[in-house]
């Protein structure tokens, strides 16, 4: 049923049709409307979950990490200093092999304190085995937490999954979003039960420690188990749109892609402002597409190599960068398209919630086809 | 009742010949039994009962992070409750997971009064890392980060009071023990397991590679602990303090003397003002808790 509500609403609605039996968050802007949201549907018996009010984010993940190996089904979203207060808990729960599902509304990451959004939070996180998901809007930010916890439980995937989709621009932000049923998000998510958990019926120990001669063989299996997520997603977004009629078994979606010469690389919310100016631009005759990447973790290379095979230039719109080097996004495009000869600029852009405008977008397309890149996006020079 | 003859944790492990924090995981599991999942932080006891694939733990059991086993520990009781299971969760963690770097997330599970019981060895310092000082670290103990030197006596502070700490926050049953006292220890765990919410047992632990003693000397120096002031064995029940060990006491230096972390104290010369100062605080400990056993003279 479509409704017009927010999008941290939606996302709240999503994760109560998951029927977590634990859920654990902290307090952190922008997340906190879905938090608040799930607090309240458990106040009034809208959904049958415990929800732990901890005294920070470190203890809200390490809350799941021990629900979700007790044999619960268990949620948590945060942001930005939120997310960073998890770090370590984020690697252990990759390590123990729990799927956790959390929501991440991106933001910036501090000094300076800035509320406002970009990815740099999440990508932040890249590295710690968790799967990543990045909506463009709320229906698919919604869509995306039956999926994750789908493949997340997914006895031959068993790891966390991170669900991002921009603070404020996404989820304070008012859209019509298709609301699935209860009934129907049982049959497409069954009820989790694990094949080990932490039960006196048959005691095991979980997150022991190895030594040198185990440790590489643990990382191997998880890199292993990440990168063959990719079939599970495939085969989890292919029944939710033989389901529902929308399909994300497609790890990255292409936009006006076939005859592009100049494609543009992009995650999240970004994604519709690029539509937009692609469809003026075309009617200018400008031969521009998208390459939209919404599964960032595993990263999906050969779908990106291959969706860019006839593209004369790609210019990366990336919302992070690591500092001293590139954004995330074009470091992995990069990577993906070694050898093909096709050269890939750089864009860092909307840090901090800077604004993203069309002719912004313009700009980068006229950049990378005179050869121009690696660079930040709308500087105010006056300013520096 | 504690089933005594019950073993819980196992044979084979890893800890130093001695260990008073093995022996106290294995009358701590007497008198859990069973029906238990045990979360323990990072520190010696994880790492001497688990190297993979091998563990001592016949009962359930996890290890997360250093600082975060009362937060691990809430999520289990959370997700028990919501399945409609019986287990007793209990922490099994360090000082220093207790006392400094896990301070937060004890705080904030005693605060939403999870039911679990946590246990902590106190061995009095970090001791897996090399026997840095934590905030269980008594006054004048040389460690590796406080040594005693020739402008120091060791560890500048006094002891941390964590049992009042988690009584402040209300908790229903906090109690100290010692492994020297091991009746009294199962006593207390068999107590604060079936009191409801979240209790508290602090567990004096010597360590013969930390403190600097003999294995076999590990027992009587728990009980000098004891019989000395420095260590009172006790019970608080809703924050007010209902029994404490009484004893005849004996002059601090006769458990000073016994470790080699409080040798600066004797050698190359004796320290008067310092022994005196450590008499002052188990004399104070004293009279707190009113352990002192008066022995009438006779005329």
């Amino acid at each position: 049923m479509l409704e017009i509500t927010e999008g941290s609403m939606a996302v709240a609605e999503a994760v109560r049709l998951c029927r977590p039996q634990v859920v654990s968050a902290y307090p952190i802007t922008p997340q906190t409307h879905i938090v608040e949201a799930l607090a309240e549907m458990v106040a009034n018996g809208k959904l049958d979950a415990d929800y732990i009010t901890v005294e920070s984010e470190f203890s809200a993940l390490s809350a799941c990490l021990g629900a979700s190996a007790a044999g619960s089904r268990t949620y948590s979203a945060t942001t930005s200093q939120g997310l960073a207060l998890m770090y370590e808990v984020c690697f252990n729960v990759a390590g123990m092999r729990l799927p956790i599902v959390m929501t991440i509304a991106n933001r910036a990451m501090g000094a300076p304190l800035s509320i406002w959004n970009d990815q740099q939070d999440s990508i932040s996180l890249r590295d710690s085995g968790w799967l990543q998901f990045y909506a463009e809007d709320n229906q698919e930010a919604t869509d995306l937490h039956y999926i994750a916890y789908k493949v997340a439980e997914n006895p031959a995937v068993q790891l966390p999954a991170m669900v991002c989709f921009d603070g404020f621009i996404l989820s304070h932000t008012y859209e019509p979003v298709d609301m699935i049923s209860q009934e129907d998000a049982d049959k497409y998510l069954p009820k989790f039960s694990p094949k080990e958990r932490l039960d006196a019926a048959d005691p095991i120990s979980f997150g022991m420690y190895a030594t040198p001669e185990y440790y590489l063989e643990f990382r191997y299996e998880i890199d292993k188990a990440v990168k063959e997520a990719a079939v599970a997603i495939r085969a989890a977004g292919a029944e939710f749109g033989k389901m529902f009629g929308r399909d994300y078994s497609a790890l990255v979606e292409g936009y006006q892609l076939e005859d592009a010469e100049t494609v543009i690389v992009a995650m999240g919310s970004i994604c519709g402002t690029v539509k937009d100016t692609i469809d003026e631009m075309r009617k200018e005759g400008k031969k521009v597409g998208l390459l939209k990447i919404r599964v960032f973790r595993p990263f999906p290379s050969e779908d990106v190599a291959k969706a860019l095979k006839g593209a004369k230039h790609v210019a990366v719109l990336d919302k992070n960068i690591s500092l001293g080097a590139k954004g995330a996004t074009a470091l992995e495009v990069k990577d993906a398209l070694y050898g093909s000869g096709i050269p890939v600029y750089d864009y860092i852009i909307g840090l901090g919630g800077r604004d993203v405008r069309k002719k912004d977008i313009r700009e980068v397309v006229a950049l990378a086809e005179k050869g121009k890149g690696d660079q930040f996006i709308g500087l105010r020079k006056e300013v520096l | 009742m504690a089933d005594k003859s019950c073993e819980l944790f196992d044979a084979g492990h890893r800890a130093c010949g001695g260990c008073g924090a093995a022996l106290a995981a294995r009358l701590m599991l007497k008198a859990a039994g069973p029906e238990s999942i045990v979360v323990s932080s990072t520190g010696c006891m994880e790492v001497f009962s688990t190297p993979y694939p091998e563990t001592a733990w016949k009962v359930p059991w996890i290890h997360s992070l250093f600082e975060n086993a009362s937060a691990v520990a809430s999520g289990i009781e959370s997700s028990l409750k919501k399945q409609g299971r019986k287990e007793k969760v209990i922490v099994m963690a360090g000082d220093g997971a207790t006392f400094d770097i896990g301070m937060l997330c004890i705080s904030g599970a005693f605060e939403r009064g999870h039911d679990i019981t946590y246990i902590c060895y106190d061995n009095e310092a970090y001791m897996n890392t090399g026997i840095q000082r934590s905030g269980a670290t008594p006054y004048d103990a040389s460690t590796t980060t406080s040594p005693a030197g020739s402008q120091s006596f060791g560890n500048k502070r006094p002891k941390k009071d964590m049992p009042a700490i988690l009584a402040a926050h209300g908790s229903p049953y906090v109690a100290t023990a010692s492994i020297a006292y091991p009746n009294d220890l199962l006593q207390k765990v068999e107590k604060a397991l079936n009191t409801v919410g979240p209790t508290y047992v602090q567990i004096h632990v010597p360590c013969c590679t930390g403190w600097g003693f003999e294995g076999e000397q590990t027992i009587a120096i728990a009980k000098l602990a004891i019989e000395t002031g420095l260590w009172v064995n006790y019970e608080m029940v809703d924050g007010k303090v209902t029994k404490a060990k009484k004893v005849v006491r004996k002059p601090v230096e006769e458990y000073l003397k016994t470790q080699k972390r409080f040798r600066h104290l004797f050698k190359p010369k004796r320290q008067d003002a310092e022994i005196e100062a450590i008499q002052a605080l188990a004399d104070k400990n004293a009279e707190k808790y009113g352990i002192d056993i008066k022995i009438a003279k006779k005329e």
